[in-house]
């Protein structure tokens, strides 16, 4: 068997489900390059009319947070309850608020 | 080491109050193999699955059957490739696995080494062997990895079509003349067994289901998911009017389940060890498919490469 020769590049696939809605990752592919991956995600992820526009993205141009930030860029969030307006207790007379 | 202990904590928080485990979270490396196997010789039965079914396309006896077959072997390549990118996300990549397939290091599920040696077995196998891969696969849309439960909610979505045309196959079949009645029969006959055989060997001697029960990558016992198979399917036999071959088979008032006879795991383990009718040639095809399709693969990526330093250097030159 030969060795592992390179791949081709992995690319993050997105796709709109129907107009007004925005695109959604649905998983990923291998493609030589971006037309090919639009086709490629066409024939893989929208065979039951799951779309009407596709967007490829290669995987190694993705910045993610790290899960080991997760406290840090969260958890500030989490004291900030006057955020929502459940906060605010009115009185039952108040109405449409 | 305490750093580590925090982390497996988190992982069991998270596996203890059904949270999803995501790609980039700490894994055991345990937790991470399973899955890699799992998931990779899952792939891998989708891809050699289509080809006892790739074998009737240009036979199919109409146009609308042709066609239907061919969406569903277009499935299966699809399943095949969720879940591809689904193990890539456990830092195994595509090449590895394809290696490991064509070579007979990785295995694949043991009923796509069985022939298919009439029209009958297209509805046998849409019917009892995607009936089969259901039973296993809806309890996956639940299981704690994320990526792979994900792929499993597109994989069950599509497969429901593949089992309802296969018991459709069937029906047709058993309600013709009696040679396309007794083709349903034989069909049948073979691709019983081989079927229940699909949930794995009994829970006392299956050797990765207990942890895998305990991360949540597996709901249900290979016992439990069995007898629920013969639960549902019997019935539907008998809607066909055809016979299940097992004569030890009865309905158990007590305890509201068929008993079905014992299994012949020789047979089991002599085809999982390789020794079934297919394996050889179901690889071999594999392999031929794989190294026909290399020079595509080369020359795609060289188009690639050279367009994108065209592109370059025309940005660059401006």
């Amino acid at each position: 068997m030969s060795a592992p020769k390179a791949e081709w590049p992995l690319w993050e696939v997105f796709v709109r489900s129907r107009q007004g809605l925005s695109h959604k990752h649905v998983g990923s592919l291998h493609a030589a390059d971006a037309t090919m991956a639009i086709s490629n995600a066409r024939d893989v992820y929208t065979r039951r009319q799951e779309g009407t526009s596709i967007w490829v993205v290669k995987a190694e141009d993705i910045t993610a947070s790290s899960p080991s930030d997760k406290d840090v860029l969260f958890d500030p969030a989490n004291d900030k309850v006057y955020r929502h307006p459940t906060f605010y207790d009115l009185p039952d007379e108040v109405k449409n608020m | 080491m305490t750093q580590e202990m925090d982390l497996n904590q988190r992982f069991e928080d998270y596996i203890a109050s059904d949270q999803k485990i995501e790609a980039k979270d700490w894994m055991p490396d345990a937790y991470r193999k399973t899955l890699i196997r799992q998931i990779s010789q899952h792939a891998h039965s989708e891809i050699i699955g289509m080809q006892p079914e790739g074998n009737w396309i240009t036979r199919a006896p109409s146009l609308k059957r042709k066609s239907i077959l061919l969406a569903k072997v277009q499935d299966e390549a699809g399943h095949g490739l969720y879940l591809y990118s689904a193990a890539e996300t456990l830092g195994i990549s595509r090449d590895e696995m394809l290696d490991a397939l064509h070579t007979g290091q990785a295995k694949y599920s043991s009923i796509f080494n069985y022939p298919t040696l009439t029209w009958a077995d297209m509805g046998a196998i849409g019917w009892l062997v995607d009936g089969a891969a259901i039973m296993n696969q809806v309890p996956l849309c639940k299981c704690s990895y994320g990526p792979y439960a994900r792929a499993m909610v597109r994989v069950c979505k599509e497969e429901s079509f593949h089992q309802r045309q296969g018991f459709q196959i069937m029906l047709n079949l058993s309600q013709g003349t009696t040679e396309q009645k007794e083709m349903a029969q034989d069909a049948l006959n073979r691709w019983w067994w081989p079927s229940l055989m699909m949930f794995g060997p009994n829970d006392a001697s299956s050797k990765h289901s207990e942890q895998s029960m305990r991360w949540k990558i597996k709901r249900f016992s290979n016992d439990e998911l069995r007898q629920r198979f013969v639960d549902m399917t019997v019935p539907q036999a008998e809607l066909l009017g055809l016979t299940v071959p097992d004569p030890d088979l009865q309905w158990n008032e007590e305890t509201g389940h068929y008993d079905f006879g014992p299994i012949d795991w020789s047979e089991f383990e002599q085809v999982v060890a390789g020794n079934g009718p297919c394996n050889r040639e179901r690889i071999e095809t594999r392999v031929k498919a794989h190294e026909n399709g290399a020079w595509v693969r080369e020359a795609a990526a060289a188009y690639a490469t050279k367009s994108a330093e065209r592109t370059s250097s025309q940005t660059s030159a401006a």
